[in-house]
């Protein structure tokens, strides 16, 4: 029941990513004809991303994207009727895993998703980083479960190595703003907008990332 | 300007830093306090101080070697611990447990959280001023430490689980002495609640002070008698069952009130639903292997992330960890339960009065090395 709700709620989240990032959304049949509009697509879309890039995640550039993106939708008119498009929260199978849900994210969307899990009064059980070195990226994990029924909430978003950084949730979970703190002290995850990212566990003059790879003691 | 100058007074704040060495925080924990007179403007726990960085170690030890830390995280609820770690392991890489070895991991981690209870219990009551509980709780935990270092052969750091089992099987003279315990226990809690329980000191130290709320439990992810005292009926036992807990009839003590003396009464309730459980898996305790016919030698789980809880004494012990297929995990994170529940402390503090702020941080039930890890 909760699963499936918050499913559905978190899945909002994708339509606007859907909308710009359309091309792994077609399948096998769709794909061959979908083929050439999506090289269209994905050179308007680069071009939208340098448009936007250096701006940081406000409403304007939003409400921009949305403006944007019908255009795209007139273009190929398939994508709309796929709601399973792979872009998506994943249910995974608990017994094997751990967690019933994983959420991927863009860095950007992470406080909308806290939001919407705060209203479904989902609470807070960790955020920690990954170090994916090989990819040269920083995966932050978040989780989340909830007290009355069961229902674990993966949310993962993935960052570059070279200039790490996620807007911050500790104004949505207040709990965050030790994890996040943490998160910082361990792999160097710069959280934009967190009121106080000084070191937590790490001595107070530390400037070293003791999780990443690449950390030599 | 007399109004003006009688504003500044009443403005003025000072500084007082609490600990890093200071007996009411139980180990090496800082609190930073802004303070109005007797009041609490602000307070900020500094952590830190034994931060060791276990995760760390967790990725350049094998799988197995990483055992050992698991008992030097919380020291006082160590087998939860080793149950945490083990049970993720397991689900990694599919190893099965035979239900015997599961029913000692129950009756063991189950001593061990009326261990970590009792010693809460004198050391919560030490905070407020009395002394005497101390002495009466350290001679009942003196008994499961006895029993527990004859089967696991430690007194405190255990080390006792193993992947797809435990070390050790118990013996007759170990089950004869924990139900022996277990009666002795039942005639030593009416007194706790007549010497403690029912004192006017203790109920007038504890009793609508301290609130937390269920919406900052969530919040904050505030779990363990610290949730269950704020009318949050979570038990990851009941809510997310492992091992072999659905087998045992037992009660999830919730209060409602959420102030110190619910978190004091969860506590307390909670000893005896582990005598309950304890004495449940004693009596349906399996013949059988405590370990797997094949001992488990290679641990190598498959490419993926994993992610395992278990109620410590203290709340929701959660492992997460990723494994790239080899025999050393390349990522391993420990979520502590105190961690998040001292989270809170800043925001429940505020304009409390400092020894009921005191009060409120016993009540939190901190284990220092579990939460700077």
């Amino acid at each position: 029941m909760l699963l499936a709700k918050i499913k559905e709620a978190l899945s909002s989240l994708y339509e606007d990513i859907q909308e710009t990032q359309e091309a792994p959304a077609a399948d096998d049949a769709a794909a061959v004809e979908a083929e050439a509009t999506v090289v269209e697509a994905a050179a308007e879309e680069e071009t939208a991303a340098i448009d936007t890039a250096p701006v940081a995640a406000d409403a304007a550039e939003e409400a921009q994207a949305k403006e944007t993106a019908p255009e795209q939708e007139d273009a190929e008119p398939e994508e709309a009727e796929e709601p399973q498009a792979p872009p998506g929260p994943k249910e995974t199978d608990y017994k094997a895993k751990g967690y019933h849900l994983d959420v991927d994210l863009p860095p950007e969307k992470i406080p909308e998703a806290a939001e919407i899990l705060l209203r479904e009064n989902f609470f807070i059980e960790s955020i920690t980083g990954v170090d994916w070195i090989d990819e040269q990226q920083l995966e932050a994990v978040y989780d989340f479960n909830h007290f009355d029924e069961l229902c674990r909430v993966v949310i993962r978003t993935r960052t570059d190595r070279d200039n790490p950084a996620i807007p911050t949730i500790s104004h949505i979970y207040q709990g965050a703003n030790w994890h996040e703190r943490e998160t910082h002290d361990f792999f160097g995850i710069k959280f934009t907008g967190h009121p106080n990212l000084e070191p937590l566990l790490l001595p107070e003059d530390a400037d070293f990332h003791p999780l990443l790879k690449d950390f030599k003691a | 300007m007399n109004g003006l100058l009688q504003q500044d007074v009443n403005q003025e704040t000072f500084t007082l830093n609490l600990g890093p060495q200071h007996p009411a925080t139980h180990g090496v924990l800082r609190v930073k306090l802004v303070m109005d007179g007797e009041y609490i403007v602000e307070a900020e726990p500094v952590l830190g101080y034994i931060h060791r960085m276990h995760e760390k170690m967790g990725e350049n030890r094998t799988w197995v070697k990483f055992l050992p830390n698991c008992g030097r995280m919380d020291y006082l609820s160590a087998l939860s611990y080793n149950h945490g770690y083990v049970a993720a392991v397991e689900r990694a890489a599919g190893i099965e447990v035979p239900e015997r070895a599961e029913y000692l991991r129950v009756i063991t981690v189950e001593l061990n959280r009326i261990s970590s209870h009792l010693l809460w219990f004198g050391a919560f009551v030490l905070d407020l001023g009395g002394f005497t509980p101390l002495l009466y709780a350290f001679d009942d935990r003196e008994f499961i430490l006895d029993l527990l270092e004859s089967v696991t052969g430690s007194r405190l750091t255990y080390c006792y689980f193993r992947f797809g089992g435990v070390y050790n099987d118990i013996d007759d003279a170990f089950i004869a002495g924990t139900r022996e315990f277990i009666k002795k226990q039942r005639k030593r809690m009416p007194m706790y609640d007549a010497l403690v329980t029912k004192n006017i000191i203790l109920i007038k130290r504890l009793k609508e002070i301290g609130p937390i709320s269920k919406d900052m439990a969530i919040r904050y992810g505030a779990t363990g008698p610290v949730a269950r005292g704020s009318g949050i009926n979570y038990d990851v036992r009941k809510n997310e069952p492992y091992s072999v807990y659905p087998e045992f009839d037992f009660d999830v003590p919730v209060y409602e009130e959420g102030d110190s003396m619910a978190r004091y009464m969860v506590r307390m309730d909670e000893i005896e639903q582990s005598m309950r459980i304890i004495e449940q898996a004693l009596d349906k305790l399996p013949e059988g292997d405590i370990k797997p016919k094949k001992a488990v030698k290679l641990v190598k789980p498959e490419k993926g992330d994993y992610y395992h809880a278990v109620e410590a004494a203290r709340g929701s012990f959660g492992v997460r960890l990723v494994s790239d297929g080899t025999n050393t995990a390349y990522r391993l994170k420990l979520r502590s339960p105190t961690y998040s529940n001292l989270s809170l402390y800043g925001e429940a503090t505020k304009g409390m009065l400092l020894p009921d702020a005191l009060a409120l941080m016993g009540s939190l039930d901190l284990v220092i090395p579990e939460i700077d890890r």
